[in-house]
C-alpha cells in the first residue's frame, strides 16, 4: 500500500495509519418493520497515516465525510470495516471498555465552542473531569493542574470557577483546547476548530494550536473547509468528495499542482482578497450543480456528474487512488493532470 | 464623502439604533452614514456583534419597532423610512427593497412549497395578478436563478432542495418584484465554497441584468473583495473605515482593518508565515470601551499622545490618502505608522474575560451558584 511506502519513505512509524476505513449509515424504512432500505455511504474506504508530532488536513465540502471520520476515530461511531492503527493497535474493533485507556492518547477539538461546554459547571469542572476520570494526578493537585492548563491556552488561571458563559467565544475555544490537553494526548482531531469564531480571533487561536503542537509534539488531524487555514497549519492535506479520499499530497503540490479536478475546482472557488483587492482576477473553474447524495452516489467517478473532463470511462469504472510523482503524492482520476495556474491572478 | 458616479439610491445618515434591555441600552449602530447608487454593491464587514445586520434590518423595518430607538435618516429613492408607518414600510419592502438573508432554511417556511412562497411574494404587491400568472412568473425566477427543471422543483418543497438550491430559491424571491435594492445580509455564509462561488456569480449576474443597488454584508474580507465596489468597515457600532474597496483593503487607514487584513492566511506566499492576530475580543456593545472602541485591542495606540485613544472618540475623516478615503482614528497618517512601527498590546487584553459580561453575572442568585461550582469542583 502506499501508506507503508510514505512511512517508510520517513523511517518512522506513523502514529495513526487508517486502512480502508469504511461508515455506512444504515437508512431505515418508516413504519412498524423499519426494514434497511438503504446505506449512507459518509466513509468509503479511505487511508492515510499521520506520523507523530505532524498535521493532515482534511478538507472538502459539507457532507463529504471528513467530520464522520474525526468521530470514527474517536470510536463515536463503530467503522463498518477497515482498520485503524494507533500506535501499533488497531482500534477498530475494540470495545468501548477496551477503548477506554487509548481514549487519553486521542482528543477532540469541536467546532462550536457553545454547545460543546457544559454551561452548568464551572470552567475548572470541565477541564477537570477529564484529569478525574484517567486519573492522571492526585485528586489534591487538579486545580493545579487546571490551573496550569488555563494558563497554557492563554486565559487566567484564577478564573477556573467561572462559567462559560462568562467567556467569548474565542476564550471558550480556549477552554475546550484547555479540556482536549489536559491528558496530553498523542493525537488531536480538530473540527473545524476556528470556523464559528470570529476572524480576529480565528488567528489567535490557530497559532495557540501550533504553539501547544510544538510544544508537546501532539499530531493533528485537522478538518476544515477553509483552504487557507489548512495551507497554513498542515503540510500534508487530503482531499475528501462523497466519502471518498480524491487527492493526497504535501501542502506544495495540492495548493501549486493540484491534480484532481475537484482539487482544481476548490481552490479557484475561494476568494482572494489580497488578489481581489489589487484587481487581479484569477479563472474561475465554476462548478455546475451540488454534491449528490451519499445514499445513492454516482457509479464509477462520484466527482463525474460536475465534473468538466468526464467522459464514459468515468462513470463505467473507479479510479483508482494511484501514486503519481512523489510517493507522497496520490491521485484518484482517470484523466489526472496538473494545472498550475490555479492561484495564478490574471490582471 | 465617497463618491459615487450616479444618483444614490440609498442614503443612509447619521443611523443610530438603540435596543433598551434589562441590563442597559445596547447601542447597535452609533451615527453610520451611507449612500450605495443603482448599479453599485457596498460591502458592510464587521465580527458579530458590531452592529452590520442591524444596520440593515432598520433599513429594511424588520426590527421590533416598540422595542427600538431609532435615530437619523434613511431615505430610499425619496422616501423617508425612518417613522414611516407600518403600512407604507410593508409596500416598500419587497418592492422597492429586498432582503436575502444568510440561512436559506429557516427563511424559507417549511410547511408551504417553494413555488407557494414566491407566488404569495409576488402577489403581496401584485393583487390583480391570477394565481396561474403569479405561479407562471415563479417558474420563470426559479429558471433564471439556475434552478434546474424549474416546472417540476417549483412545487418541491424547501427541505426537498439543497442548501445551494434554497439559497437561490430565496434569490429568486426577493427579487420577483424587481427590488432596485437588495440586502443580502450574508448571504453564502453557510454554504460551501464551490457553491458559494456559485452564488456570487448570480448575484453579480442579476446585478448587471436589473441594475439594481446591492449592500452585501459578511464577516468574508474575500466575499468583499470580490464583490463590493464600496466597502464601509464596522466595529462596535461604528463606522470605522469607509472608502473604494481596492483602495481600502490595499491602503487599510485603521488599525482595525489592517489587523483583519493581517489576521486571514492566504493561498498564495509562505504558508509557514505567522498570522498577526488581533488580540482579546471584540468589545459588548452595552459598555463599549472609553474613547475609540478599538483602543484596548490596538497596538499603535502608544503612537497617539496624550492618552488620546483613550478619553477622545476619533471622528470620521478623510485619510491622508483622500477625501474619498474616510478612517477613524487619533493617527495622522495610519498606514504609514502602521508599516513603520511594531505594535505593542498588553498581554493583559488576552487573560481578560468579558469584562462586560462578566459584570452581568454578578447577579447575586448566579453567585451563590458559582461558590456551589466551586466547592464541586
Amino acid at each position: 500500500m502506499a501508506e507503508a511506502a510514505t512511512s517508510a519513505s520517513r523511517g518512522a512509524a506513523p502514529l495513526l495509519e487508517v486502512r480502508d476505513l469504511v461508515k455506512h449509515f444504515p437508512v431505515k424504512s418508516s413504519g412498524l418493520i423499519r426494514r434497511t432500505v438503504g446505506q449512507v455511504q459518509a466513509i468509503d474506504g479511505i487511508s492515510f497515516s499521520i506520523d507523530p508530532g505532524q498535521s493532515l488536513g482534511l478538507v472538502g465540502e459539507s457532507g463529504c465525510g471528513k467530520s464522520t471520520t474525526g468521530r470514527v476515530l474517536m470510536k463515536l461511531y463503530e467503522p463498518t470495516s477497515g482498520e485503524m492503527l494507533f500506535d501499533g493497535v488497531d482500534l477498530a474493533p475494540l470495545s468501548q471498555r477496551q477503548m477506554l485507556p487509548h481514549r487519553k492518547d486521542i482528543q477532540l477539538i469541536f467546532q462550536d465552542p457553545y454547545s460543546s461546554l457544559n454551561p452548568r459547571h464551572t470552567v475548572g469542572t470541565i477541564i477537570a473531569t477529564p484529569l478525574q476520570v484517567h486519573k492522571v494526578v492526585p485528586e489534591k493537585q487538579v486545580i493545579d493542574r487546571v490551573k496550569d492548563l488555563l494558563k497554557l491556552v492563554g486565559l487566567n488561571p484564577e478564573h477556573y470557577n467561572r462559567y462559560p458563559s462568562e467567556f467569548s467565544g474565542g476564550q471558550r475555544q480556549r477552554i475546550g483546547i484547555a479540556r482536549a490537553l489536559a491528558l496530553t494526548p498523542k493525537l488531536m482531531i480538530a473540527d473545524e476548530p476556528v470556523s464559528a469564531l470570529d476572524v480576529s480571533i480565528q488567528a489567535q487561536v490557530i497559532n495557540l494550536l501550533q504553539d501547544l503542537q510544538r510544544e508537546f509534539n501532539i499530531a493533528f488531524l485537522f478538518i476544515a473547509h477553509d483552504l487557507a487555514i489548512v495551507r497554513h497549519f498542515c503540510p500534508e492535506i487530503a482531499v475528501m468528495y462523497l466519502g471518498k479520499i480524491v487527492e493526497i499530497g504535501d501542502r506544495d503540490t495540492i495548493y501549486n499542482r493540484p491534480h484532481h479536478p475537484y482539487t482544481q475546482a476548490l481552490l479557484s472557488a475561494v476568494p482572494d482578497v489580497k488578489q481581489a483587492a489589487i484587481g487581479g482576477r484569477r479563472d474561475r473553474i465554476r462548478l455546475q450543480g451540488d454534491v449528490p447524495s451519499p445514499i445513492n452516489p454516482p457509479s464509477g467517478c462520484r466527482f463525474r456528474t460536475r465534473c468538466w473532463k468526464a467522459q464514459d470511462i468515468c462513470a463505467a469504472q473507479e479510479p483508482p487512488l494511484l501514486q503519481i510523482g512523489s510517493a507522497e503524492h496520490q491521485v484518484a482520476c482517470h484523466f489526472a493532470e496538473p494545472n498550475t495556474n490555479i492561484l495564478a491572478t490574471s490582471a | 464623502m465617497p463618491s459615487t458616479d450616479a444618483e444614490p439610491y440609498l442614503r443612509v445618515e447619521d443611523l443610530s439604533v438603540s435596543f433598551p434591555t434589562r441590563d442597559g441600552v445596547v447601542r447597535a449602530v452609533t451615527g453610520m452614514t451611507y449612500q450605495v447608487a443603482l448599479g453599485k454593491t457596498l460591502g458592510i464587514v464587521g465580527e458579530s456583534g458590531s452592529g452590520k445586520s442591524v444596520s440593515s434590518l432598520a433599513v429594511m423595518g424588520l426590527h421590533d419597532m416598540k422595542r427600538t430607538q431609532m435615530e437619523g435618516s434613511i431615505r430610499i429613492e425619496d422616501t423617508e423610512v425612518v417613522g414611516l408607518p407600518e403600512d407604507r414600510m410593508r409596500r416598500l419592502r419587497g418592492n422597492a427593497a429586498a432582503m436575502i438573508f444568510q440561512d436559506p432554511l429557516t427563511a424559507l417556511h417549511p410547511f408551504y412549497t417553494i413555488g407557494a412562497q414566491i407566488v404569495e411574494a409576488y402577489r403581496v404587491h401584485n393583487p390583480d395578478v391570477s394565481k396561474r400568472e403569479a405561479k407562471a412568473k415563479a417558474v420563470d425566477m426559479l429558471e433564471r436563478v439556475g434552478i434546474p427543471q424549474p416546472n417540476r422543483r417549483v412545487d418541491d418543497f424547501p427541505h426537498q432542495f439543497s442548501g445551494g438550491m434554497r439559497q437561490r430559491a430565496m434569490i429568486a424571491m426577493s427579487l420577483v418584484n424587481n427590488p432596485k435594492l437588495l440586502f443580502a445580509d450574508e448571504p453564502t455564509t453557510a454554504l460551501d465554497v464551490t457553491v458559494q462561488a456559485q452564488i456570487l456569480d448570480l448575484l453579480q449576474e442579476l446585478q448587471r441584468d436589473f441594475g439594481s443597488a446591492i449592500v452585501i454584508i459578511t464577516h468574508d474580507l474575500g466575499v468583499i473583495a470580490e464583490m463590493a465596489d464600496e466597502v464601509l468597515v464596522m466595529y462596535a457600532g461604528r463606522c470605522v473605515e469607509y472608502g473604494a474597496t481596492r483602495e481600502v483593503l490595499t491602503h487599510p487607514e485603521m488599525p482595525y482593518t489592517w489587523g483583519l487584513l493581517n489576521s486571514v492566511p492566504e493561498l498564495t506566499g509562505d504558508p509557514e508565515e505567522a498570522l498577526l492576530p488581533i488580540p482579546g475580543s471584540p468589545p459588548s456593545l452595552l459598555n463599549p470601551p472609553n474613547g475609540c472602541a478599538f483602543h484596548p485591542r490596538c497596538g499603535y495606540s502608544h503612537l497617539v499622545p496624550a492618552d488620546l485613544c483613550t478619553r477622545e472618540l476619533p471622528l470620521l475623516e478623510p485619510s491622508p490618502r483622500g477625501e474619498s478615503h474616510l478612517k477613524r482614528c487619533h493617527l495622522l497618517d495610519p498606514e504609514n505608522d502602521m508599516r513603520t512601527h511594531e505594535p505593542v498590546v498588553d498581554d493583559d487584553v488576552l487573560e481578560q474575560p468579558d469584562l462586560v459580561v462578566a459584570d452581568r453575572v454578578q447577579a447575586p442568585d448566579q453567585q451563590t451558584l458559582s461558590t456551589a461550582g466551586d466547592s464541586n469542583g
